[in-house]
Parts: C-alpha cells; structure tokens; sequence
C-alpha cells in the first residue's frame, strides 16, 4: 500500500472506532462522567470542604487532575481492549487481517480509536469540573504532552489485554484487579507526602502516580514526582508497548490459527 | 495462460499436533471457475486460510497472480477478495458502513467506496437494507453482504468457502447467475461447496482434498468421464411386486410402481427399456439417483479412505 492508501486505511479505521462509541454514547460517554461528577461532589465539596488544603490548594483544585486524568487513562483503555476484543470474538477483525492493512495502521488505528474516547471523556470531565472549581493552566505544554502520551499508553495497553483475552471476563480482571487499585493509589486522592516513606516508595513503583502528577503539574504547578523523569517514563513504556503490540499482531498471537 | 493461484508443498500443523494439509500443490488459471471439494475435516478451509492469511502455514509457497503471500502481500492481498464460511462482521454496523470500511482498508477513496458500495448492493439485492444492522438480516441477506464486501475492492481472484449453506434454493440460483456473471467478466473465482450439483453446474475445473492431500485435480468434464457406473430410478406404470430378472442388468425394486438400475459405462438404455417392454414393464419417467460428481466424490474419498486404512492396518 502506498502512504495515501495508508492513511485512508487508518482514516477507515478510527473513523469507525469513533463512530463506535459515539453510537453507544450512553454506555461509553455517560456513565465516567456521571462516576467523575460524583466524585466531585462527595470527595471535593462533601469531604473535601473538612480537609482542608493540600499542597497549598483546596482539596478539590488538587482532586480535579487526577480525576480528570483517572478518566483519560481508564477509558483509553477501556475502548480498545472492548473493542479490539469484540472484533476478535465477532470475528470482524479478520476483515482486518484479509486485507493489505499493514499492522503498524491496525495498532495505530486502534489505538488512535482509545485516543479519541479518551479525551472526549477527560474534556467532558474537565468542563463539568468547572462548575465545581476554577482551573488555571500552569503548562498547557505538558497538560496537553502528558495527557495525549498518557492515553496511548493505556490504549496500547488496552490492545495486549484484548489480544491475549480469551473470553469477555478476561477483559474486566485486569481494569479490575489491576487498573483500578493503581489509579486509586496512583496519587489521584491524596499526596503521596502524606504517607510514610516506605509507602513513598512503593507508590513511586506505580505508573499512574508518574502521569497524574504530570497532569497536576500542568494544571496546577505542583507534583510529587519529576516531570522530565515522568515524560521519559511514559515515553519509554510507548516505545515498548507497541514493538510489543506489532509482534503480536505480526506473529498472530491468537489471532491467527 | 496468468496463473491466478499457485500453491506450492502447502502443509499445515496445528498446535495439538493435527496435520491438517500434508503438502498440497494446486493451481488455478486466471479466468477459471473451480471448485475445492472435500468431506468435513479434509482441509478445505485451511488451504482458504493459508491463502487469506488467517492461517499460519507450516511450510509451502503460496502466491496470488504471481504475488508471494510472504514477500508480497500487499499486493498479494489486493488481488484476493474471501468469502468466509461463517459471518464475521460486526452484527451492530450497518450493511453500508461495513462495506465501506472494508473498502477503506483496501485504500478506496470515499467517492469510489460508495459508488462501489452502491453498484454492489443493489447487484445483490441489498440496497435497501442499506442502513440496517447486520443482526438484522436475513441469513441469506448476510452471505450476500459477505459478497458484496469481499468485492468491494474488485478483486481478480474470489474465493468463496461454501457461499451457498443455507441459502434457499431461489436465493441460491440466483446467486449462481450472478457468480457466473462475474467470472465471465475476468473474476477467477475458487468454490468450496457440499452442493455438487452446484459445483457440477458452476465449476469448470476441480479438486477433491481429502485428509490434506489432494486426492484429484482435472476439468469437472474429464472427471466425469471416469464414471463407470450410475445408478437410474425408473417409475413404471404397472404395479410390481417383484423386480423383473433382466440378463446384464441389476434391478431392484424399491416401490410399488419404482424401479432402480444400475448402468454399466457403456450398456444401453434402449436394451434395458427393450427388454422391461417385452416383460410388459413400461418406464413413464427416469431420474439419476443422486447427482453423478456426488458418486464419484464419495467414490474418490472413500477410496482414499479405504487406501489409507489399509496403509495404517500394514
């Protein structure tokens, strides 16, 4: 295929993936924000209120980027590996594999599909947040860097879940007994100043502490880790993950018999 | 004359170790309408999916209009549209919106996928299920949005793995007249089908696989021409009530007023209606017992399968 053909190709498929959760918009748009909106109300204004302050902000301006990054991450992932998965158990994704598709286009194309749900929700997320705080922008460089890099990674995540997943149950353990204890001791919540200093470093073993400090470090100019150690992280873990991801699909690992 | 499919020493092994293609070699001519018949099981569908790329092969050449499905398999793959036994699209698109991805994944612009789109639906009796969803569909409406999908992108070589199963039987002729239009406009087209009056019909050239090896590969007339004997159903006027004794020839009677033949290559028939005259047996119609390419199948298969009994008893 010649690079224009390329592009259509992955044009067809984010296209579709878009059109995808668009059209079950209820199931896939709907229920992070009305989570992320409850968290606002009962962590930031309901509790929070009782907190205090929290590296020099109200505790809902520092909750507000790690909620807004909890969203990105999960439904980045969430996307591909639901609909990377579908397409293996439809069957559909062999119209995929037929065609002169190259796999660097299908993986890209996926996961440029998780990409676009990702941010659809974290801006859904981020306007709904401003009815219940102000957000100034500290770095939109490294707001925008981190949040993109952030939902790549987790797609590209998302993708391997999905390869290697043999039945719908195998799609929900890892976001369950993985992703979501992670996110929730990923910083989100609370400074990881407050815990002890074993504890400190453990949590430093825990990626999403590294992309929500990021974020709040765009947002609001504090952040636990350091940033350039973040950005190479994160950047590092792409460049693994999708060497990975194209051996997969180039050795056919439970896609092809 | 172009080669449109060349397989070469094809051999598959699954992982539990099942030898499902032992070495096969085949080809087919550009222009040609051929058909891959084999009892379940016999490798059809893995020869398909070496050739789609859906199956790892374990050693062999395979190539499509010259192209290596290794080297080459854009182009390989450009050339080559599949229609899957099974459904596999997504049952929640719509029957347009899959046949214009699918156009997108071979490079068509948007202007020509839907142009396509169009001209392909409504050949096949779907434009007006356009924006339905697949689950929606008739059995029969979902083979042929395969089709229509699979063609999208004209290809040169269509292979087809039982296009046919299931359809009912109006559905299925016109779906013959409308294969056997593309074919005459330059389509090769490769049928895997358990109808074989379908292959009888449709097919100039053919391969029976059995047991991964290719058991018999020749034109539909030569093979024919192997038949040595079928077997005829006579219905007769007159109640019988035992079948009449015919020197040379092996009657049975099966009903009341239904006799059944079997024909030596080279007897004549005339001789046979002769001699039930003269018993006062009149013949009011005749029929074959089962399609001739059905006898020779099982003929050819269960002769293999005889050969490969005794080859596992020495």
């Amino acid at each position: 295929m010649n690079p224009k053909e390329q592009w259509i190709a992955l044009c067809a498929i984010v296209g579709k993936e878009v059109h995808r959760f668009m059209r079950i918009w209820i199931q896939t748009l709907v229920p992070p924000v009305i989570t992320m909106t409850l968290y606002f109300v009962i962590f930031g204004s309901l509790i929070g209120s009782r907190i205090g302050s929290m590296e020099g902000f109200s505790y809902m301006e520092f909750v507000v980027p790690g909620l807004i990054m909890m969203s990105v991450l999960t439904n980045s992932y969430s996307n591909v590996v639901s609909s990377f998965y579908s397409a293996k158990f439809q069957r559909n994704v062999e119209e995929l594999l037929v065609s002169p598709t190259p796999n660097y286009i299908i993986l890209l194309g996926y996961t440029l599909g998780g990409v676009a749900r990702g941010l659809s929700v974290g801006f859904i997320v981020t306007l709904v947040s401003l009815f219940f705080t102000e957000l100034q922008i500290h770095s939109l460089g490294v707001m925008i860097g981190i949040v993109l890099m952030t939902s790549i990674l987790f797609s590209l995540m998302g993708f391997v879940n999905a390869v290697y997943a043999n039945s719908f149950d195998d799609i929900s353990i890892i976001p369950t007994f993985v992703l979501t204890p992670l996110t929730y001791l990923g910083g989100v919540f609370y400074s990881i100043s407050l815990l002890p200093e074993f504890w400190q470093g453990v949590s430093q073993l825990n990626p999403v502490l590294y992309v929500v400090n990021a974020f709040r470090f765009g947002i609001l100019g504090v952040s636990d880790i350091n940033i350039t150690f973040a950005f190479t992280g994160v950047g590092l873990f792409i460049l693994v993950l999708f060497v990975y991801c194209l051996h997969l699909l180039k050795t056919g690992k439970r896609l092809r018999a | 004359m172009t080669v449109a499919l060349s397989i070469k020493q094809l051999a598959k092994t699954y992982d539990n170790g099942f030898q499902a293609l032992k070495g096969i070699d085949l080809e087919v001519q550009q222009g040609d309408f051929f058909a891959l018949l084999g009892p379940n099981g016999a490798g059809k569908s893995t020869t398909i999916g070496v050739i789609c790329s859906l199956v790892t092969k374990s050693a062999g050449e395979v190539s499509i209009f010259g192209h290596d499905i290794d080297d080459d398999f854009a182009l390989a793959k450009k050339q080559l549209g599949i229609v899957p036994q099974e459904f596999n699209f997504s049952q929640f698109e719509t029957v347009s919106s899959i046949v214009i991805h699918q156009a997108g994944y071979y490079g068509l612009k948007k202007g020509v996928a839907r142009e396509r789109t169009e001209k392909y639906l409504k050949k096949l009796g779907l434009w007006d299920k356009r924006d339905t969803q697949a689950r929606m569909l008739s059995g029969g409406m979902k083979r042929r949005l395969m089709i229509a999908r699979a063609l999208i992108h004209e290809p040169r070589l269509l292979i087809l793995d039982e296009p046919t199963a299931g359809v009912d039987i109006e559905l299925r002729r016109s779906m013959w007249e409308f294969l056997k239009e593309i074919n005459e406009q330059g389509t090769t087209i490769i049928l895997t089908t358990h109808y074989l009056e379908e292959a009888e019909s449709l097919c100039r050239n053919i391969a029976i696989i059995d047991q991964g090896r290719i058991v018999e590969n020749t034109s539909i007339k030569a093979l024919l021409k192997t038949l040595n004997r079928e077997t005829f159903i006579l219905d007769v006027r007159e109640s019988l009530t035992a079948a009449p004794a015919i020197e040379d020839y092996q009657l049975t009677l099966t009903e009341e007023h239904c006799l059944e033949v079997e024909v030596e290559k080279g007897q004549s028939l005339n001789e046979l209606f002769a001699a039930l005259s003269a018993e006062d047996v009149h013949v009011i119609s005749m029929r074959n017992k089962s399609n001739r390419l059905e006898e020779l199948f099982v003929s050819l298969v269960n002769g293999e399968k005889d050969s490969a009994d005794k080859g596992e008893e020495q």
